[in-house]
């Protein structure tokens, strides 16, 4: 069954001058339940506009959204998202911005508090449950942000750039955990010790795997982490060009996923389609200005 | 750090004790004259002086009591209407010019109309406060709850946040940055509200006490009035900018 049914979904938008501007152009998209699926697309090709539209926070101009069956009206309660920029509340300490999910469908204080303080162990931030946003570094940000997400245990994550901020090393890590979460493995530095604690009980409902929509502009993360790469054509009026299967094993060892032969064959068959959309942005870039 | 506030501060005492220094010294000199600048040691002997009969802590009580009641009541009605017109851009734009042509009243003009209204005690007083602080809250406010990020907004919502939540949890957080940057102006301009509605109008209040000393040419008085009223002012902003401090402490890295 699919998780998500995108189908002929276009987004206008008006521009100050009064025109009208079509950052999505009749997209249709099935995303089985349980895929890792990454859109991919030169720079302003519409791919947070499709991902908005996902998430319901953005109305399509037309066509339609479908989530498990059911056409999307409002927002999408079945999805999480995790934003490029920073989303923590500055001023909600990283326990209650990891709760803060829980606490806004009514859990008790102390319920939610010890299970986000299980999720904080599971990313590795324990230590830091009272710290505010300002005090973590930008890799310890986006796991908080990774907890916030998981721990409402919604069948599909949408993230739109996540770690296009961090630097390469820092990046690779997370990508790395953001596998392990999603495989449903504890990032080996924190295996579950303690099967009787709330933490276990935080992730018994996640047995199912999610469906994760994960876009970028990076066709190296892309194919190192997707099952499947979709690659949107450089905008106004963006569309699906094309389709591949990444049928790399799993686990996948991100430190030396890059330099095997099956990766680097896929990255250049991949990349004679996704480049020649990067040229046509940048001529139209070139062009506008 | 501390190094540096230890440097700032005697620093500041330095400038301060300069200041007094030469004034004394023109003064003593005869270059000034002490019937126009009064002098700094009499300045001194006087505001003793009116703290050892008690008159000093009467009037300073009234001034502070209607200064905070209007930046009390002003912050209410700023801080509600920034809310609502910020959440209502269709009411926040029928009100602009309104609330422009209000803000452009001079309000020592007010002040005759509201000692006529509100009689001569405190609250023609507060009123005044009331005029001056509210527009400072008001505009914070509004710009601070426009300001709130798009995406605190959206994950907020995602992650299940009714309007109600999403007010409590970022629109406020968020515009009381704003609403406490204005504090300390807000301040100031409460106790320019209560010190002019006094001057123009009252029986108790420094204000009251300046106006006077100035009725009887006795600038030795104008000048201790306006010293309490300013270390008062500094001794006040210290503990906003404490309080502040504590609430916005999540700011600090």
């Amino acid at each position: 069954m699919n998780a998500l049914e995108i189908e002929r979904v276009s987004r206008d938008f008006t521009t100050p001058a009064g025109g009208v501007y079509r950052a999505i152009d009749e997209i249709s998209l099935a995303v089985p339940g349980g895929a890792f699926v990454a859109i991919v697309g030169p720079s302003g090709c519409g791919k947070s506009t499709l991902l908005n539209v996902v998430a319901g926070l953005l109305p399509p101009s037309s066509g339609m959204v479908r989530v498990a069956g059911e056409t999307l009206t409002g927002l999408n309660r079945h999805a999480t998202y995790m934003f490029q920029q920073d989303a923590l509340l500055p001023w909600k300490t990283v326990r209650d911005n990891v709760a803060l999910g829980l606490t806004l469908a009514g859990a008790a204080r102390a319920d939610a508090h010890s299970r986000a303080d299980a999720w904080l162990e599971r990313v590795g931030l324990a230590e830091f449950a009272s710290h505010y946003p300002a005090q973590l570094s930008g890799g310890m940000r986006k796991r908080a942000a990774m907890a916030q997400n998981w721990i409402l245990d919604r069948g599909i994550v949408l993230m739109d750039e996540p770690f296009s901020a961090l630097d390469v090393h820092t990046r690779q890590r997370m990508e790395t955990e953001l596998l392990a979460l999603w495989e449903g493995r504890s990032p080996e530095r924190l295996a579950l010790r303690d099967h009787t604690t709330a933490g276990a009980r935080a992730f018994q409902a996640s047995d199912q795997r999610k469906t994760i929509v994960f876009v970028t502009h990076d066709l190296e993360e892309a194919i190192a982490l997707a099952d499947d790469v979709v690659i949107l054509s450089a905008g106004p009026a963006a569309r699906v060009v094309a389709q591949h299967q990444v049928a790399l094993a799993r686990p996948r060892d991100l430190m030396e996923l890059r330099t095997t032969p099956e990766f680097v064959d896929l990255y250049r068959r991949i990349w004679a389609v996704l480049r020649q959309e990067v040229i046509k942005s940048q001529q139209d870039a070139e062009a506008r200005r | 750090m501390n190094q540096s506030r230890a440097v700032v501060l005697a620093a500041q005492v330095a400038v301060g004790a300069a200041f007094i220094a030469i004034w004394q010294t023109l003064v003593s000199l005869k270059i000034l004259d002490p019937f126009f600048v009064s002098r700094p040691s009499d300045i001194g002997a006087r505001i003793a002086q009116w703290s050892a009969t008690g008159t000093l802590w009467a009037h300073l009580a009234t001034t502070l009591e209607e200064s905070l009641l209007g930046l009390l009541a002003g912050a209410v009605l700023g801080v509600s209407l920034g809310f609502l017109l910020a959440r209502s851009p269709f009411l926040a734009r029928v009100l602009d010019p309104y609330i422009k042509m209000l803000n452009a009243v001079p309000r020592v003009v007010l002040a005759p109309l509201f000692l006529l209204w509100f009689g001569l005690g405190i609250w023609s007083k507060v009123a005044l406060a009331v005029t001056l602080v509210f527009f400072v809250m008001f505009f914070n406010t509004y710009q601070g709850v426009r300001d709130a990020s798009r995406v605190l907004i959206d994950n907020v919502r995602m992650l299940g946040a009714t309007e109600r939540q999403l007010v409590r949890h970022v629109l406020v957080p968020s515009a009381l940055t704003w609403i406490f940057s204005s504090l300390q102006t807000s301040l100031g301009f409460a106790m320019v509200g209560a010190v002019v509605g006094e001057y123009l109008g009252a029986t108790r209040g420094l204000g009251y006490v300046i106006a006077q000393a100035e009725g009887t040419f006795d600038t030795t008085g104008v000048f201790a009035g306006m010293t309490v009223l300013g270390i008062v002012v500094v001794i006040v902003s210290a503990v906003v900018s404490r309080f502040e401090g504590w609430l916005l402490n999540w700011k600090k890295t």
